[in-house]
């Protein structure tokens, strides 16, 4: 009778232990979007074995969806995710909004890691009022992707292929009319739009300067509308918008011959946009010099959060980690923002994908040179507008001079509401 | 504790109610509040008045957009009011078998989710690599077709969904296809309540089927005709599914071409975080409909 009361105390008791350390362990929600969930399931192990008390459950949206759905659940207070995921194009809006606690104070103290991040990156999570409000996790140094097949094909080698020019050259000979409809079928890129984005980021300010003022109209447009407006009269692009089922085609096929986009698009076209393609593709550096950062993203903890501490736990994993930031990185070319991890090994690595070049180094080069760039709330009202100036440029012939002196007076419009 | 007699219906009826005010009602009249401000989600609101309808009414998209409205309701609503009423009259008529079958496969389209449907039809309107361009491709061939294209200057590929002057007919042929059906099934809906005995007097007299379609069906359709082209108007104006997934980066395409009323304030409000313009600008489309209603109910009312 003694022997059972104890047996079952025991029992009790263990019973009792395990729904304690079960309660203990905190469940945090990371919303974020893809390819950067499938960074972080690439680490969430190593997370959960060193944080037995945390669970991390990841919430993925499309790009878009992500940061609607972000902003409507600041907005409502409610439901807000532990941490969160905010691309630069969106960074500058919740940046001057708030609705996220600052990670300069108690008890994050973000500011010991500040001389470990991309100076640019750090100041873009910045408020005017010098609160960070988003934690940098990765930044994406811009680069063409190349068909390395094609480019040997057409008789020319990757080292000469330094400004603009010489791509344009080479596209004009690979651009052709395979089944003589009048229309080309090969091209050398799929947007022209693109190589506005070129030019237009390759510079210290992007759609607005320091003081908040428009500069659309700024030469340094005017030139990227004219070379974008060029390469679509020669019929050098396939006029295929991104992220459609066309453009997926182009990238299986080998219908274009080069693609400028940032690091990350390398992860993609590996992972599931062209993955019998592998071998075919290099990288190399943009034309004529130009450094620019073409996406990234930063960590942030909503104000409304109910896990604070946990999720600071959780960004301090993803973003001041050598080993982490390596992990991201491998497994889907998020490229690293703590610049101690600048030093890996990985960088010296041959790529299977890109035949074996050490593409990495090449982004690690693009990666110190990229400019601090002003960042505006406004900015994606302006980029809206100014891409719509480009097509009226591209389809339409209205003159580069015109469209963008018409979109700055848009811009400056829309800027007040 | 009992429920009184009196109180108990209400009670029952309840649910609706909640769910309805919740959903329904709170949203509306909010809206209609944050009209007046300018508020970007997050930051406090600021009262700002009628500025925002001041902005929406001076704005050149905004009309370009109530433009692109207007084209793509002219250009579905008035083939397919015609078509299905020609098919509801055929289906109406002795001289079809298999009549369920008919009804079901036109209306097919209508409960198909508009979503899935623009996708479909995003690779259909593919430039290089859709199916579209690849039959008029094999069609231009023919010597003679070919020839046609010729005299309309047709040249191919199309770009359907990529220039200016081909996005609005892009939208307009997915759109009418889609409701077609559904116009379909109130017209015959409509012919079937027409007494039998009328065209019996018609065959008395010696109508033929011309003056019994114009004499007896148009006419006693009159109403039908007005319900049916109000559901449109309120349908196309409010148009958003179609454009939103056809047109490139979702903005409305080349020239903002099919860039719609319904697709502009969405755009407003949720990508630029404008929502008291967006608020405006929904509030000046529900003025746009109703207005539009009253002008459709006195062409048919009249009698």
């Amino acid at each position: 009778m003694r022997k059972l009361l104890v047996v079952s105390l025991m029992i009790v008791l263990l019973v009792g232990i395990f729904t304690l350390a079960v309660a203990a362990k905190t469940t945090i929600k990371v919303a974020c979007y893809p390819d950067q969930d499938s960074g972080f399931e690439d680490i969430l192990d190593q997370f959960h074995a060193e944080y037995p008390d945390i669970e991390v459950e990841l919430v993925t949206n499309g790009f878009a969806d992500h940061h609607k759905t972000l902003l409507t659940q600041i907005a409502a207070g409610a439901e807000v995710p532990d941490v969160t995921t905010i691309e630069i194009a969106y960074i500058a809006n919740f940046v001057a909004n708030g609705g996220f606690v600052n990670l300069l104070e108690e008890p994050y103290n973000a500011g010991q890691f500040k001389d470990n991040i991309v100076s640019y990156k750090w100041s873009q999570g910045t408020t005017n009022d010098g609160r960070l409000i988003a934690f940098p996790s990765d930044i994406a140094p811009g680069t063409i992707y190349y068909r390395r097949d094609i480019l040997a094909d057409l008789g020319y080698k990757i080292e000469d292929m330094k400004t603009l020019e010489d791509w344009l050259v080479a596209g004009l000979k690979f651009a052709k009319d395979l089944d003589g409809d009048g229309v080309n079928d090969r091209w050398l890129l799929a947007d022209a739009t693109d190589i506005f984005f070129m030019i237009a980021r390759s510079g210290k300010e992007l759609y607005f300067n320091e003081n908040g003022k428009s500069i659309v109209d700024s030469a340094r447009f005017i030139k990227a509308f004219r070379a974008a407006k060029m390469v679509r009269e020669k019929g050098l692009d396939a006029r295929i918008g991104a992220w459609t089922n066309e453009w997926y085609s182009t990238f299986k096929n080998g219908t274009v011959l080069i693609q400028p986009c940032g690091a990350w698009l390398g992860g993609h076209i590996r992972n599931w946009i062209a993955t019998d393609t592998a071998g075919n593709w290099g990288v190399s550096n943009l034309p004529d010099e130009m450094y620019v950062n073409w996406g990234g993203s930063f960590l942030a903890i909503p104000e409304k959060a109910k896990h604070k501490e946990e999720a600071w736990e959780f960004i301090k994993f993803v973003a001041t980690r050598k080993d982490t930031q390596i992990a991201q990185f491998k497994a889907s070319n998020i490229f690293p923002s703590w610049m101690p991890a600048f030093d890996d090994p990985i960088f010296e690595e041959e790529m299977e994908f890109f035949a074996g070049q050490k593409a990495r180094l090449l982004w690690l080069e693009a990666a110190q040179k990229i400019p601090n760039v002003v960042t505006n709330k406004y900015d994606v009202i302006a980029e809206e507008i100014v891409r719509a100036a480009l097509t009226e440029v591209l389809e339409n012939d209205v003159d580069p001079v015109q469209a963008l002196k018409e979109a700055k007076a848009q811009i400056e419009r829309r800027a007040r509401r | 504790m009992r429920l009184s007699k009196k109180a108990a219906p209400y009670v029952f009826i309840s649910p609706f109610y909640i769910l309805f005010f919740i959903f329904g009602a709170f949203p509306i009249i909010y809206s209609f509040f944050l009209s007046f401000h300018i508020w970007d989600g997050i930051s406090p609101k600021e009262f700002v008045g009628f500025e925002n309808y001041i902005f929406v009414l001076t704005d050149p998209w905004f009309w370009q957009s109530v433009w692109n409205s207007l084209v793509i309701f002219i250009l579905t609503t008035i083939p397919q009011h015609i078509i299905a009423l020609f098919l509801a009259f055929i289906l109406n008529s002795n001289l079809v078998k298999l009549k369920n079958l008919f009804r079901s496969s036109y209306f097919l389209p209508y409960i198909t989710s508009s979503v899935a449907v623009s996708m479909v039809f995003g690779m259909l309107y593919g430039e290089h690599f859709g199916i579209l361009n690849a039959i008029l491709k094999y069609m231009e061939k023919f010597s003679l077709i070919g020839a046609m294209f010729n005299i309309i200057n047709l040249k191919l590929p199309i770009r359907w969904l990529g220039e200016a002057a081909w996005i609005k007919p892009s939208i307009a042929l997915l759109v009418t296809w889609q409701f077609t059906g559904w116009n379909m099934i109130i017209y015959y809906a409509g012919l079937q309540n027409i007494p039998e005995s009328l065209y019996e007097a018609a065959k008395v007299d010696g109508a033929n089927m011309r003056q019994v379609f114009f004499k007896i069906i148009l006419p006693m359709l009159r109403p039908v005709i007005l319900f049916g082209v109000t559901l449109s108007i309120i349908g196309n104006l409010q148009l958003f599914e179609q454009p939103f997934i056809l047109t490139p980066d979702r903005t409305g395409g080349s020239g903002r071409a099919g860039l719609t009323t319904a697709l502009y304030l969405y755009r407003t409000g949720f990508n630029w975080n404008m929502f008291g313009v967006g608020s405006a600008m929904a509030y000046i489309l529900c003025v746009f409909i109703i207005i539009l209603s009253l002008i459709n109910s006195k062409i048919f009312q009249k009698r």
